[in-house]
């Protein structure tokens, strides 16, 4: 009896030997420079959005932190991930609440499904303006169901609301499943590395994209630093 | 002998070439067929004809970007992403080739394109074969299958209320207008997918000619809202509109053609107008939605 409970522990470890070292990458994603002023955005014509914000909501196409942050980064695995084109099974999830998208910046897994909520009083479109995969543009709204979505293709895309013109946000739609989004400061981590040769990338929606090679040799996080210039316009 | 002979084959070679320009020019011209590396046969023709009808406005590349596009509001269709606005498919799926050829026909209202009903039959199936060639989509994707469109129901003041109540509750208004006269409070803010201003439809501008952008019937007005016009601020609706319920919505939708001599506008007329639409709830018609009516899939989550 003891013997198959110690078999059944050990099988995630004979499917997959790379757990026993499993590495990472974690950082910081900084920027140089004066990043252009978000501009406020004026919900008034929605007042039911417009009353779940008691402080001011300006827009987030670079959002800093304290010693120069940058958040809203993704960071990922471009070349080397071992389980590249394995498409998770859990749906990734986009609110629209209080007439914003929640998280700014969503990645996910090529063909992994999206779950789209309206979690607003009012109705909006979902309008993502994909150049690679197809664009689409549907409305939601408010008491329907999520919309489920697939994009079958890797690529940054653009999301808009037409009839809330501040609304904007990006799906990262990615080929790895190792990715993360800066946050708190601009930290982020990639955990459940293996040993490898591996290029992490960084995107911004404004500064463009940069990319950095590391070697992980066993059960070590490697520290990658990402710095953009950041321009005031 | 031999002058006979030569009669014969003369006969024969002009008979020969006149059938061939007969075939050719069923329109009012076939174009000029250029050679073109890695098209077939359709798509050479094609493409005589877009350098000859179609190249000022939608460009060389087919991008949208000919030597009139800057002059042009809204600005020409850019095939080379494949999204096109009136379809008879989902939203974000290619349209048939008969949902091509339609637009062809019949020009696009509010906007530049003209009506190429002139073009032979031919001569419009040779185009799409051409335009087809500027994007990839059309070689690795299929045309959606065309959405379900239930027999239409009757016109009745119920049809008609119901409808309003729908067009508050998905908030048509907020880009058209209660009224319908494209003056909705986001009217103003509206861009294309190209970030170029678009006005919303007005639905009260035309008379007993109405003609929407992708068509002129009801079945027309059925399927503009429920696939969306891809390119453009308009959604589709088909996820939250019942296919019965999208009738009802038609009927309302005519109600707002106020200039145009109707079925819909007769039967409002006769029940009061459209005072009597207004319940206690929608009353105001401001921004509070109507509360009777549900929507496809409602429920919550």
């Amino acid at each position: 009896m003891r013997t198959k409970q110690m078999l059944v522990a050990l099988l995630p470890l004979l499917i997959c030997p790379c757990l026993l070292f499993a590495g990472a990458v974690s950082g910081k994603v900084t920027y140089t420079g004066t990043p252009a002023r978000q501009k406020p955005i004026d919900m008034s014509k929605e007042p039911s959005c417009a009353k779940q914000h008691p402080a001011p909501v300006t827009t987030e196409t670079v959002v800093t932190g304290p010693n120069n942050a940058l958040d809203n980064v993704v960071v990922y695995v471009s070349s080397g991930a071992p389980d590249d084109g394995q498409v998770p099974a859990q749906t990734v999830t986009y609110d629209q609440k209080g007439c914003q998208y929640i998280p700014h910046v969503q990645p996910m897994h090529v063909n992994q499904e999206l779950k789209i909520l309206n979690d607003d009083q009012t109705s909006h479109n979902i309008h993502p303006l994909a150049k690679v995969n197809r664009e689409w543009n549907k409305s939601q709204p408010p008491g329907t169901p999520p919309l489920s979505e697939k994009f079958d293709k890797p690529e940054f895309i653009p999301v808009k609301c037409n009839v809330h013109p501040w609304m904007h946000g990006w799906f990262a739609v990615l080929t790895t499943n190792h990715y993360d989004v800066s946050k708190d400061g601009g930290d982020f981590k990639l955990p459940n590395l293996p040993p490898g040769k591996y290029t992490i990338t960084a995107w911004h929606e404004s500064y463009g994209t940069q990319t950095a090679d590391v070697t992980i040799t066993g059960n070590e996080t490697k520290d990658v630093k990402f710095t953009f210039t950041a321009k005031p316009y | 002998m031999m002058k006979n002979r030569m009669i014969c084959l003369s006969i024969l070679f002009i008979a020969a070439t006149a059938g061939s320009a007969l075939a050719q020019n069923t329109g009012i011209s076939s174009g000029y067929p250029t050679t073109h590396d890695g098209l077939n046969r359709d798509a050479q023709r094609g493409h005589g004809l877009y350098l000859r009808y179609c190249v000022l406005c939608h460009g060389v590349y087919g991008d949208g970007n000919g030597d009139t596009a800057p002059f042009i509001d809204p600005k020409p269709r850019d095939f080379t992403i494949a999204t096109f606005k009136c379809r008879s498919t989902p939203t974000g799926t290619l349209p048939l080739d008969s949902d091509l050829i339609n637009t062809l026909v019949r020009g696009v209202e509010t906007s530049n394109m003209p009506s190429w009903r002139p073009l032979s039959g031919e001569n419009r199936d040779d185009l799409i074969a051409y335009i087809k060639t500027f994007s990839e989509r059309w070689k690795t994707e299929k045309p959606g299958e065309p959405i379900k469109m239930p027999p239409e129901t009757p016109v009745t003041i119920e049809s008609i209320r119901h409808g309003h109540e729908l067009f508050q509750k998905v908030e048509c208004w907020k880009c058209h207008g209660q009224q319908g006269h494209g003056d909705g409070p986001s009217a103003s803010t509206l861009t294309d997918s190209k970030d170029q201003p678009i006005r919303p439809y007005n639905f009260a501008s035309a008379g007993n000619d109405a003609r929407f952008k992708c068509g002129v019937t009801n079945q027309d007005l059925y399927r503009i809202f429920m696939t969306g016009l891809d390119g453009t601020p308009m959604p589709s609706f088909a996820d939250v509109i019942q296919p019965n319920d999208a009738w009802d919505l038609v009927h309302y939708l005519r109600t707002l053609q106020v200039n145009r001599r109707s079925k819909e506008n007769e039967v409002l007329k006769a029940a009061g107008g459209p005072a009597t639409l207004k319940t206690p709830e929608n009353k105001s018609e401001n921004n509070s939605p109507a509360n009777s009516t549900t929507l496809a899939h409602s429920g919550g989550r």
